[in-house]
């Protein structure tokens, strides 16, 4: 990796076509996977009952964790793939180790992954040995395995049972790339957290990120972009130029982000695929704090003209900017509700910055919060009914309120949250923190009870998180 | 906020700067040297100039002390007293090098959000390059760049270091 970056880096700056200029901090393009093929498994040998246990996830329901049994899946020959040196047996024990990580840690599962569980032979899969799991004290079962097909693609099957009713509650299969297999298991992974919540999924979806290394006066901040659990991890910027504040394009084909590769701080969109990138806008004057519209046709923006600060809203193909506020101050952070009919925004026009919504033409702006604190970076959630923001009041935090500004709940409590973004499924909020004084920074997430944080695992310090939806 | 460097002492001491400078320092710079033809011995080590170059951040930084930067309160962006006489020393100099083109940095502190403070540090740069303007500076010589809270000067997570961190610089361009 390291040879291919400088190899790149030699390239690019002998490159003298248009835009190689803003492009010279541009790391190797990164291949997207598309769509997950999805594919008809063997039933067991039970018949599937609806009526099945389910649960709905609400902000105050106090849960007691389901214990969930992940055990190895099985392969029906073991033999070496290209996703696995050591065969897809060992694939299957990598495949029930994701789905455990997945599950743990969101207050909602207690599961116990492959490595201290008996592994099922092959038929198992489909006639699970009862006996054997009822004993451990899981209520549900995962059972699932991993066949390598002649063209090396993966089948990878994944089946949730209920341990006490002995039946069957849902199956799926999917067939992958090697490249794709942990896809296979967030895909697994989705199918059980769906029908065990009834809420949506979001495991399999992916993350970008501002990484952070050096000293805190000479920062050197990259362009970077992961699986939902870290893994899958790529740089995509160098390093020469500060990036900060990416968003995923819905479709994950593009990033919006602020670089400074020309000097200034301007919004480039960048074309996963081939690596290059174009400003949103041809103008001198500084761009901030992009978002994408639910559609993905639209990109928001903010651009500061001789100090005054107003939100922007251009096409993607490009064209003509349209101004939406007009008001002395700092318009900025704008983000659209999912339905694309609404936008929420900061603004410090009152002398303080407060949260405002408009529509989507810039009309009926109205102030949304008077907590006495300041409210920023409000978020939309994918979901619609609540926005999170960073609320300063003395720290900075995480909080939620309705797009009227009411229920006002504050989640993280630490020396400076800011920045939340949404899970997919609007179930789970994920923020940057900050230490005082030494300035380190690193993700995290917290659901809507703000009883369940977690820090999520980067190379190096981390900031700016951005989720994407989910994948097809 | 209170903590704003000692504006007084700086104006004193940067006025005989520019006295004990501008002496010595030439007008223009030599000519660069001539490319020569192939191998040629190592040029040996230009003698060692006797003070900063006009245009040189250093020159400009002996010529006017620490008026090089002014400082905000906490969200503000407002040119008080003691910023209008370190803009008013920035205008002298560069009323007496009307060669010279410069870029205002505009700084935060940590203590705001990200985009924010970038919107801010721009508004900071545009102040101060807006008092410059008035004091007969040309808008076309002066060029600006928002840091939000990117790059402090202080490491701090306190009151004097975030006092510190709020700032517009002016930044010579070479």
């Amino acid at each position: 990796m390291k040879k291919h970056v400088f190899a790149f880096a030699l390239l690019s700056a002998g490159f003298t076509g248009v835009g190689s200029a803003q492009n010279s901090d541009l790391d190797q393009p990164l291949a997207e996977g598309g769509a997950v093929e999805t594919t008809g498994i063997a039933p067991s040998g039970i018949d599937a009952d609806d009526g099945g246990l389910t649960f709905t996830v609400t902000d105050e329901s106090d849960w007691s964790d389901i214990g969930i049994a992940i055990p190895a899946f099985a392969t029906d020959r073991d033999q070496p793939t290209p996703a696995s040196a050591s065969g897809t047996a060992a694939l299957g024990q990598e495949v029930a180790r994701v789905i455990t990580g997945n599950l743990r840690n969101n207050g909602l599962f207690k599961p116990t992954g492959p490595d201290s569980l008996p592994q099922p032979t092959f038929p198992q899969i489909t006639a699970p040995s009862w006996g054997s799991w009822s004993g451990r004290g899981a209520e549900m079962l995962v059972h699932g395995y991993v066949r390598a097909r002649e063209d090396d693609k993966l089948v990878v099957g994944c089946y949730l049972y209920d341990v006490a009713l002995k039946d069957e509650l849902i199956r799926e299969g999917w067939v992958v790339s090697p490249a794709d297999w942990r896809r296979a298991a967030h895909k697994c992974s989705d199918l059980i957290y769906a029908r065990l919540t009834g809420e949506d999924p979001f495991f399999d979806s992916r993350i970008a990120y501002i990484a952070e290394t050096g000293p805190k006066d000479k920062r050197v901040k990259r362009l970077a972009v992961m699986d939902s659990d870290g893994a899958n991890h790529r740089f995509l910027t160098l390093g020469s130029a500060t990036a900060l504040t990416p968003r995923y394009s819905p479709d994950y084909s593009k990033l919006l982000y602020l670089s400074y590769v020309d000097g200034n701080p301007r919004i480039y969109v960048y074309d996963i695929g081939r690596g290059s990138q174009t400003l949103v806008t041809e103008n001198k004057s500084p761009t901030l704090a992009p978002r994408w519209s639910p559609d993905g046709k639209f990109i928001l923006y903010s651009m500061a003209v001789a100090g005054n600060t107003d939100i922007y809203r251009v096409s993607v193909t490009g064209g003509e900017s349209t101004r939406l506020t007009n008001t002395p101050g700092i318009d900025i952070a704008g983000s659209y509700s999912p339905d694309g009919s609404k936008i929420v925004f900061e603004s410090d026009r009152s002398g303080s910055q407060q949260c405002y919504v408009m529509d989507a033409d810039g009309t009926n702006q109205r102030r949304i919060t008077f907590f006495g604190g300041r409210c920023a970076t409000p978020e939309w959630s994918p979901r619609g009914d609540q926005i999170a923001f960073t609320r300063i009041a003395g720290d900075f935090n995480v909080a939620v309120m309705t797009p009227t500004g009411r229920n006002l709940k504050v989640l993280t409590n630490g020396w400076q949250d800011e920045a939340p973004t949404w899970a997919p499924n609007g179930r789970i909020i994920q923020f940057f923190r900050t230490t005082r004084n030494a300035g380190r920074s690193g993700l995290w997430q917290v659901d809507l009870t703000g009883r369940n944080e977690r820090r999520l695992p980067t190379p190096v310090d981390a900031s700016d998180p951005a989720w994407g939806p989910i994948r097809p | 906020m209170m903590n704003k460097p000692a504006a007084t002492v700086m104006l004193l001491a940067s006025a005989s700067a520019i006295a004990a400078c501008s002496r010595e320092a030439p007008e223009e710079l030599p000519p660069a040297p001539v490319a020569t033809t192939a191998p040629a011995p190592a040029p040996a080590p230009a003698p060692a100039p006797s003070g900063p170059q006009v245009g040189s951040q250093a020159h400009f930084a002996d010529a006017l002390g620490q008026s090089t930067v002014v400082f905000f309160d906490t969200d503000r962006f407002n040119i008080d007293s003691s910023d209008a006489a370190r803009l008013q020393a920035q205008a002298q100099y560069f009323s007496q090098y009307p060669q010279l083109t410069f870029t205002i940095e505009g700084h935060c502190d940590e203590r705001g959000t990200r985009e924010y403070n970038l919107a801010l540090g721009e508004r900071r740069a545009n102040a101060a390059k807006n008092y410059l303007v008035s004091l007969g500076i040309s808008a076309e010589r002066i060029t600006t760049v928002s840091f939000g809270k990117e790059r402090p000067v202080a490491l701090g997570s306190d009151q004097a270091s975030w006092a510190e961190n709020r700032r517009a610089a002016s930044i010579m361009i070479n």
